[in-house]
């Protein structure tokens, strides 16, 4: 187990390497980044200055190392637009984000588990026909479409919830729910097609033959063995929230992350981008890095791979 | 002499595209999700036979017009019209255009790029399978709409540059896929076969087992043509997709946000239409799938 997560580790150097090199050349993308975040008038001796002044006319890789080694001091800039530093502009949000996506996946665990551990045991019944129908259908609709309809239906024409903003639980519902749509379609789709591999297998026959309840069977004994792979997937979607929160936020206005890293896009704030793009990514590769340890931890055959 | 030619030829085996066909053909979501999809080629290949008016055209003495069927609607405007008072179905239909073409585009890039790495990598092992998988593993760690989102935002929101970041960012799953295929198929029979009568590794993947894991392709781009559909709206939704007045699906669908209460109609339909077009690529893709594959049981 301990070369395993020494192994696993070591694996995620490169990825990080990879991180940081796409985040640097983000702003190098369309050549001089001068050109992106001084105004198209500025004068040639302001911009000479302003090279001068970032580094920008050192070669690129001492540029880089400057940029990596800022990074891990928690140096990202200043924003352009606020003129505070682009790390806490980014954290002051982070709260709201992370609000957003933990309500999000709560609702997602507790609907789609159950609703897959259903579907799996009522099979082919129009109970499991009308999950596959809705998870299907859950895969087609863009999030923002969805946000939008529930707004129209929740919020314009029966006015059971706000439109867009955060404060009240009230406000968390539209945007919490929009995210988790597709997530819920996924993990009860997952988890049905786990239940009925595990509902097929031997010791499920005996728990029966030992005369458990039907409830205490499947309950019990088959999700807690279908529940691994599903614990997996759950973890690895954590990259899909994230890009979620991006377009929820933005729907219902709701004051995150997200939403200023579109703000940011929009106003041409590039280190506030660069910020953004780097922690979404360090966290899915934590997130990921953790969910593959625990995987390892729960079932030890990995560990010897 | 000849009734033997004529009995040779009743009794050979139908080829297998026209097994698969018949066997899709037998289903009737297929023909349904069949005709969906050849009518909107159709409207993306001649709009402007199909659309009842000019998408272009402003009025402001027709702003946001409730669809024909409903109280106060105008003959002529069947889904109504926009906040410039432009016919939202003709909007539709131009826009299958623009959507269809940069979502296919885009599949054709990452294809391109996914086939490439994952035969090389399936076939040669080794080292280099290690460096493509690690070069897999690293893209498939970034959430891939910012990363677009932001490179959008960078270098600028050109068709091309759509096609190209948007191919960019699938190749990594098509070459999963496709490594994936040619390791099932690199140890069998005909490629040794091919290998001793002296076939060169170019000729073996190109001729040998290509042709051999197509099907996996046909079926994995028809997926991904449905996540690049929902991609290329979430863009145009954001404002970082073709740029207006050219209509697209997600771009209608943000016009039409601040006129949510009064007028629904602005977003419902082409949000509408995404829904339909990428519900026609999943149910035709897994169907493709089980008409190549019979005896698997794809729960």
């Amino acid at each position: 187990m301990l070369r395993y997560t020494v192994r696993r580790i070591i694996l995620t150097i490169p990825v990080i390497l990879g991180i940081l090199v796409i985040s640097f050349m983000l702003t190098r993308l369309s050549g001089d980044p001068t050109d992106l975040i001084l105004p198209p008038d500025a004068p040639d001796s302001a911009r000479e200055a302003f090279r001068r002044v970032n580094g920008l006319d050192q070669p690129l890789i001492s540029q880089f190392f400057t940029f990596a080694i800022n990074i891990f001091r928690g140096d990202f800039g200043n924003s352009l637009r606020f003129h505070e530093p682009a790390l806490s502009l980014v954290m002051e949000r982070m709260g709201a984000t992370l609000e957003l996506a933990i309500a999000a996946m709560t609702i997602a665990i507790l609907v789609g588990i159950p609703t897959g551990v259903v579907a799996a045991y009522m099979r082919n019944t129009p109970v499991d026909i009308s999950v596959r129908g809705v998870s299907l259908l859950g895969q087609a609709m863009p999030s923002f479409y969805l946000g939008i309809l529930s707004i129209i239906i929740f919020a314009v024409w029966l006015r059971w919830f706000p439109s867009g903003g955060r404060g009240t639980w009230l406000h968390l519902v539209l945007p919490a729910t929009t995210l988790s749509f597709q997530l819920v379609a996924l993990i009860a789709r997952v988890t049905r097609s786990c239940m009925l591999d595990v509902l097929g297998q031997d010791y499920i026959r005996t728990a029966r033959a030992k005369g458990l309840s039907e409830r205490r069977v499947v309950w019990l004994h088959a999700l807690r063995n279908a529940f691994i792979p599903v614990l997996t997937v759950i973890g690895l979607q954590v990259g899909f929230l994230l890009g979620g929160v991006i377009v929820t936020e933005t729907v219902f206005s709701w004051p995150g992350v997200g939403r200023l890293a579109v703000q940011a896009i929009y106003a041409r704030d590039f280190p506030v981008v660069q910020t953004v793009v780097f922690l979404f990514a360090m966290i899915f590769v934590i997130v990921n890095l953790i969910v593959d340890l625990l995987y390892a931890a729960i079932d030890p055959r990995i560990g010897y791979r | 002499m000849t009734n033997t030619a004529s009995d040779t030829k009743t009794a050979r085996r139908p080829s297998q595209f026209r097994l698969v066909m018949t066997r899709l053909l037998r289903k009737k979501s297929v023909l349904i999700c069949g005709t969906l999809l050849l009518l909107s080629v159709l409207c993306a290949l001649v709009p402007g036979l199909v659309a009842p008016q000019d998408p272009y055209d402003q009025s402001l003495l027709l702003r946001l017009k409730p669809p024909s069927f409903m109280e106060g609607g105008r003959e002529g405007y069947f889904l109504g019209t926009d906040h410039l008072g432009r016919d939202i179905l003709s909007r539709i239909i131009y826009g299958a255009r623009i959507t269809l073409l940069v979502s296919l585009l885009a599949v054709a890039v990452s294809s391109a790029m996914g086939i490439a790495a994952g035969v090389v990598a399936g076939y040669y092992g080794g080292r280099t399978d290690a460096v493509i998988l690690r070069l897999i593993d690293m893209q498939l760690s970034f959430p891939v709409i910012l990363l677009v989102i932001a490179v959008v935002a960078v270098v600028g929101p050109s068709l091309t540059n759509l096609i190209i970041i948007m191919g960019l960012s699938g190749w990594p799953r098509m070459a999963r896929i496709v490594r994936g295929a040619v390791l099932s198929v690199r140890g069998l029979e005909y490629v040794d076969a091919a290998r001793a009568i002296g076939a060169g590794s170019m000729r073996i993947m190109a001729y040998h087992i290509m042709p051999n894991i197509l099907s996996a392709i046909v079926v994995y781009a028809s997926f991904e043509l449905a996540r690049m559909i929902l991609l290329e709206a979430t863009l145009s939704f954001l404002g970082l997709g073709v740029q207006p007045p050219t209509p697209t699906w997600g771009g209608m669908i943000s016009d039409g946000r601040n006129y949510i209460s009064l007028s629904p109609w602005v977003s419902l339909f082409p949000g509408l239409a995404i829904g339909i077009v990428i519900l026609t690529f999943n149910i035709l893709g897994d169907e493709l799938r089980d008409a190549l594959d019979p005896q698997l049981n794809h729960e």
